[in-house]
C-alpha cells in the first residue's frame, strides 16, 4: 500500500471510530475542515508510526505542520524518503 | 494478636507453645523448635543492641531470622530478595547498620562491607540461650522511592500487629500462604498472622506459580493472599483448583471487579476480600462484599483507623501507620496532624468510593487526565480478557494517547477471534469513557511484566 493509500485508510477508519463526519479527503482540503479533531489526529499519527515506522513530527529537522491534506500526505510521503 | 509491647517470640507464645510450622519449597521447620535451636548457628547474642541488614534470598532464612531477632537487636532492615547490590550502601548508611545477617545464596553479599556478618540457615542448630528481650525492635521496610532508590520506613512490632485482632484463631487453626515475599508489607502482614496463629506457606520467586499452587494445597492451605496481578496470574495459570482456600485476600493494587469475580467463581466457598494497605500508612481496612471499592461510611466510622479524602486522595491515620521515612534529609511520612497521605485517588459514586490510580500515574492527553487504573478496569470486564497494561504513548498532537496491552485468557471453546474481542474492547470503552481515555491502540500480549513485588511493572511516568 503506497503512503497516500495507508494515510487516506487511517483518516477514514479513525473518523469512523470517532464516529466523526469526514469531509470528502481532497488535496486541498483544510485540516481544520476536515472534520476531524485534535484527539482524532494524535489517533493517526500514533497508527501511522506503527504502520509506516516514520513520525516526521517528531524529527530533528524542522517542521511546517501541514495545512491541508495533500500537505499533510506529502509530510510523510517525503520523510518516507 | 497486637503485640502490646511484647517481643515477636513472646507474643507468638502468648498463648503456649506455638504448634504452627514454617514450610519453605525446600524445607520446614516446626516453630516450637526455636526453643532450642537457632537459624543463626549460636550467634544471635552478637547481634544485640546491633543495627542488622537482613539479606537473604531464601523466605525461610528471613523469617527465622526476624523472629529470633525482634527484641534483640536495635533495628533490623528487611531487605527484599530483588534490593540491587547498588543500592544496598545506601541502605545500609541511611539504617546506620552496623551488623548484617545473610543466607548462602544472597549473591555479592560478602561484599557488604560491614564488620560483623552472620549467616542465616533455613534450619535450626543448638543450643541457644534462653530468649529475652533487651530492645524494642525497629523494623526497617524498604519502598521504591521515585527514584529507584529505596526509601526506608521505619516501623515496630506494634504498628506492624495492629491489624491483627485478640480474637482466638478460628478452629482448626489456619494454614496460611502469600504470593507475596515476608521481606514486602503485604507479605509481612501474613508472615505475622501466620506465626501467631496456625502455619504459613512460603513463596518463591523461582517456583512456577502452578507448582507453588499445588505445594500450598498438599500442606491445606486455607487463607492466602496476593496482589491482583498475582491473582490474575493464578486464574491464567489454569490451576485454582489446586488450593481450596477458606479466605482469599487481594492488597497492593487496585482490585478491580473482574478479579474479584473471577476469584469468588473460582473459590465459591471463600471469603474473597481486598485489603488497603501500604508500607507507610499500613493495613487500613478490608472489604469482603464483593465489590470493588470501599462503602463510603468507611469515612467517620470511628475506630482506630481513620480514613478522610482530601482533594480526592485517600489519607489514613492509625496505629499501624509507619513512624517515618529513615536516613539523611527524609521527607515526613505524616503530616503534622498524624495522617499519611497514600497518593492513591479516590472518587466517590453512589456512596462508594472507587480507586483511580496513583496521583503520579496520570496520563495526560491534550490536557484532559486519565488514570490507567480507570481504563484497565474497564477492559479487564470483558470476558475473555485475563489482564491489561494501560499506558502512555507520547504524541506530537496531544502529547500523550492512551495505548492498551491486553493479555486474553487461554484459548478455549468459545473465545471469539483476537479481532473480534478487539472490537469489543473499543467499542466498551466508548460506551463507558470519554473519547480521550479510550486506547487508541490495542495490542494483544502474552504476557504482562509483574515487578518482584507483585505489581504490575508500569513505565515510570
Amino acid at each position: 500500500m503506497s503512503v497516500r493509500s495507508t494515510i487516506t485508510s487511517q483518516f477514514q477508519q479513525v473518523a469512523i471510530e470517532q464516529e466523526r463526519n469526514l469531509s470528502p479527503l481532497s488535496d486541498d482540503l483544510k485540516l481544520v475542515q476536515s472534520g476531524l479533531d485534535s484527539l482524532s489526529f494524535a489517533i493517526i499519527v500514533a497508527r501511522l508510526e506503527d504502520a509506516l515506522g516514520i513520525d516526521p513530527f517528531n524529527s530533528t529537522e524542522a517542521l511546517e505542520f501541514p495545512v491541508t491534506f495533500g500537505d499533510f500526505v506529502r509530510l510523510y510521503e517525503n520523510f518516507a524518503k | 494478636m497486637p503485640s502490646d509491647g511484647r517481643s515477636l517470640w513472646e507474643s507468638i507464645h502468648a498463648r503456649g507453645a506455638p504448634r504452627g510450622r514454617l514450610l519453605g519449597r525446600q524445607g520446614e521447620v516446626a516453630l516450637a523448635d526455636l526453643a532450642h535451636g537457632s537459624s543463626l548457628g549460636g550467634r544471635l547474642e552478637e547481634l544485640r543492641g546491633r543495627t542488622v541488614v537482613l539479606v537473604a534470598k531464601d523466605q525461610l532464612a528471613a523469617g527465622l531470622a526476624l523472629i529470633e531477632l525482634d527484641g534483640v537487636a536495635r533495628r533490623m532492615v528487611l531487605c527484599p530478595p530483588d534490593l540491587s547490590l547498588q543500592h544496598l550502601p545506601g541502605v545500609i548508611r541511611g539504617a546506620e547498620a552496623d551488623a548484617a545477617v545473610r543466607d548462602a545464596a544472597a549473591a555479592g553479599a560478602e561484599e557488604i562491607g560491614l564488620p560483623l556478618t552472620i549467616t542465616a540457615r533455613a534450619e535450626l542448630s543448638g543450643p541457644v540461650a534462653p530468649r529475652r528481650r533487651t530492645h524494642l525492635t525497629e523494623w526497617i521496610l524498604l519502598t521504591s522511592g521515585t527514584t529507584g532508590a529505596p526509601k526506608l520506613v521505619l516501623h515496630t512490632l506494634e504498628s506492624l500487629t495492629s491489624a491483627l485482632t485478640n480474637e482466638e484463631a478460628p478452629q482448626p487453626p489456619p494454614t496460611w500462604s502469600t504470593f507475596y515475599d515476608i521481606r514486602r508489607y503485604g507479605g509481612l502482614q501474613i508472615f505475622l498472622r501466620g506465626v501467631h496463629a496456625g502455619s504459613l506457606v512460603l513463596s518463591d520467586p523461582a517456583e512456577d506459580v502452578r507448582d507453588f499452587l499445588a505445594r500450598a494445597g498438599a500442606a491445606g492451605v486455607t487463607h492466602i493472599s496476593g496482589t491482583p496481578s498475582h491473582w490474575r496470574k493464578a486464574l491464567m495459570s489454569g490451576v485454582t483448583a489446586r488450593i481450596a482456600p477458606r479466605y482469599v485476600r487481594l492488597s497492593g493494587e487496585i482490585a478491580d471487579q473482574a478479579v474479584l469475580d473471577g476469584l469468588k467463581a473460582a473459590y465459591p466457598g471463600a471469603i474473597v476480600a481486598h485489603a488497603f494497605a501500604s508500607s507507610e500508612a499500613g493495613v487500613a481496612f478490608e472489604v469482603r462484599d464483593g465489590h470493588a471499592g470501599f462503602p463510603k461510611a468507611l469515612l467517620g466510622a470511628g475506630g482506630r483507623t481513620e480514613l478522610r479524602v482530601v482533594e480526592e486522595t485517600l489519607q489514613i491515620r492509625s496505629p499501624g501507620t509507619a513512624q517515618r521515612y529513615l536516613g539523611e534529609g527524609a521527607e515526613a511520612l505524616r503530616g503534622a496532624d498524624g495522617f499519611v497521605d497514600t497518593g492513591d485517588r479516590v472518587e466517590e459514586r453512589a456512596g462508594r468510593y472507587y480507586f483511580m490510580g496513583r496521583r503520579g500515574g496520570v496520563i495526560n492527553v491534550g490536557g484532559l487526565k486519565v488514570h490507567p487504573e480507570e481504563v484497565e478496569t474497564v477492559i479487564n470486564a470483558h470476558p475473555w480478557v485475563r489482564m491489561s497494561l494501560v499506558k502512555a504513548r507520547r504524541n506530537p498532537i496531544t502529547g500523550a494517547v492512551v495505548t492498551a496491552d491486553v493479555v486474553l485468557k487461554d484459548e478455549a471453546p468459545g473465545r471469539p477471534a483476537p479481532e473480534i474481542v478487539m472490537r469489543e474492547l473499543t467499542e466498551c470503552c466508548k460506551r463507558t469513557l470519554p473519547s480521550h481515555k479510550v486506547p487508541a491502540m490495542i495490542r494483544f500480549v502474552p504476557a504482562l511484566e509483574v515487578s518482584p513485588s507483585g505489581k504490575l511493572v508500569r513505565p515510570s511516568a
